[in-house]
């Protein structure tokens, strides 16, 4: 199927980082079932470094795809690092998605930070709103 | 391999083939033409007309060809909403779960001014012929209704809605795209005053159909240009692909009964073992249905990576999910049966050909229950339903 470049597949095929981390450091959860996906990020944080990452994915080849490739590039990396992860790094790391599927891979960016931010409030750090984003609203694209 | 998207499309017979190449060797000429390789190309025209006729109960000069089913749905609303509009008539009848062929063409009148009411096909996707005869009206110019859904195979009462029309003095339509080589249709039983056929649903080529329309019905032409079909269609004729097209209709005719029996049973083999699969739910009646469609909801999971994995074990099928539209709303007709939109994005039609085996059948049950348990496992939607943070819907 020449739908998505074979990186896709391999990641859709074989995720990396599936599953739930009990007692995570932060929590995100994105998306929107009526639009058919919802991303669960799981951050273990150790020292300000990602030391173990792991994701829940209900949606189409390319959610699943950028969720294990976005997991892929944070783990082992500093908070700060994780923090600068676009949606475009995810789509480049994957040799792109199809231009109807890049909302997939903002909601693995949007999970990432959505998990950051859960931590940094757990955690009572402050930090700078704009660099988290504001919440992804799904409901516009689906209506 | 197992091709289980036949509503899709369908591989083309040996026969619809064979025909084909005879007549792109030998039959080339222009069926206008008066010397005899025209002459020989119009004599096999004109036979597949009468073949298809023959086998719908229709007159030879009731059937055009067409390009496939859209243009003979195009063809049939827009003549019907034109000859009503005559006569000050410009509300039309059909159903919520109509093929887009039929739904943007009377969005497109319902923009000119007419009025449209689509009908509710109920939980088990079928409309009542009763809502039918309420909603006709004193305006009413058509009422088009599909002879069986292309996604979830339900088949209409036609005859009974025909009935109420012919009552009524409405002009009845049905796009009979799916049913037309699998089920028994017949114009004069059933009432029907226009039929949408298309070829490469029963075993013929693409990119060819017809359009049966009752002698003393007058079509507007979609393609000027030519006096071909009776003025109706311009454009020199597919001669190769209609006599395909006539001989794929004879032989799915000639074998219907049998083909019929076979995939009833391995359909049915089929709907029972998916049922195993817990939160789950057959999408329309369980009976009055195509012999070859079964689709499902699975809760918790997404149609699409559903379909690559499965694609990924030699099964071939589709969903009515939004990410293999290509839109971000799934399927009209399962929102139509009342659907939600998180459970009609997990759905999967298979429709089986006629030569589907019980292996086979025992295979994809198997390969579906494996990929829906894998992705039951990491999706957040099953994980908040198992811990009773949401609530099942199936």
């Amino acid at each position: 199927m020449a739908l998505y470049s074979e990186k896709v597949m391999d990641h859709f095929r074989n995720p990396r980082n599936v599953g739930v981390i009990e007692n995570a450091d932060g929590v995100g959860e994105v998306g929107n079932a009526k639009c058919g996906d919802i991303m669960t990020m799981y951050l273990k944080i150790d020292n300000d470094v990602i030391s173990d990452v792991k994701f829940e994915t209900f949606g189409c080849g390319s959610a699943i795809a950028s969720s294990s490739m976005a997991t892929e590039l944070i783990k082992g990396k500093p908070v700060s690092e994780a923090l600068k992860l676009t949606n475009k790094a995810v789509a480049e790391a994957l040799d792109g998605l199809p231009a109807y599927k890049m909302h997939c891979s903002v909601l693995a960016e949007e999970a990432i930070k959505s998990a950051l931010k859960d931590y940094y409030d757990k955690n009572g750090i402050a930090y700078d709103a704009d660099l988290l984003g504001g919440e992804h609203d799904c409901e516009h694209c689906c209506e | 391999m197992i091709y289980t998207d036949n509503a899709a499309t369908t591989k083309m017979s040996e026969a619809a083939v064979n025909k084909m190449f005879s007549l792109i060797n030998t039959t080339w000429g222009n069926p206008s033409s008066l010397y005899s390789v025209g002459q020989e190309a119009k004599e096999a025209l004109e036979k597949a007309r009468e073949e298809v006729a023959a086998i719908i109960g229709a007159r030879p000069q009731e059937i055009i060809f067409t390009s496939g089913g859209s243009e003979a749905d195009n063809q049939a609303i827009l003549s019907a909403a034109k000859l009503g509009e005559r006569k000050g008539k410009r509300h039309i009848i059909s159903s919520a779960f109509e093929h887009h062929a039929v739904l943007h063409t009377l969005e497109k009148l319902r923009k000119e001014g007419f009025e449209i009411t689509l009908l509710d096909v109920h939980s088990d996707g079928l409309v009542r012929p009763e809502e039918v005869e309420t909603a006709i009206r004193e305006d009413t110019c058509l009422v088009t209704i599909m002879f069986a859904n292309n996604e979830i195979g339900t088949i209409q009462p036609i005859r009974e809605i025909g009935a109420i029309c012919r009552e009524k003095g409405v002009l009845f339509h049905t796009d009979a795209v799916q049913a037309i080589g699998h089920v028994p249709v017949n114009v004069v039983d059933d009432n029907i005053d226009m039929l949408s056929a298309s070829a490469h649903k029963f075993h013929g080529p693409k990119g060819v159909g017809f359009l049966y329309v009752k002698r003393g019905i007058l079509l507007t032409n979609l393609i000027e240009g030519g006096a071909q079909e009776k003025g109706k269609r311009a454009g020199t004729e597919n001669v190769p692909g209609i006599a395909a097209m006539a001989e794929a209709l004879k032989e799915a005719n000639e074998k219907m009964a049998d083909n019929a029996a076979h995939m009833t049973a391995e359909r049915d083999r089929l709907i029972a073992g998916l049922k195993e699969i817990s939160h789950s739910a057959l999408n329309g009646d369980a009976l009055k249905r195509l012999p070859g469609n079964v689709n499902f909801c699975f809760e918790g999971i997404e149609g699409e990576s559903l379909l690559l994995l499965l694609d990924d074990k030699g099964i071939q099928a589709s969903s009515g999910s939004a990410c293999t539209s290509g839109s971000l709303d799934p399927s009209h007709v399962l929102l139509a049966i009342g659907r939600v939109h998180d459970v009609a994005h997990g759905s999967l039609r298979l429709s089986i050909g006629e030569d589907i085996t019980d292996e086979e059948v025992d295979y994809i049950i198997k390969s579906v229950k494996e990929v829906v348990e894998y992705l039951r496992g990491f999706s957040p939607i099953w994980r908040d339903l198992m811990t009773g943070k949401k609530e099942f819907i199936l």
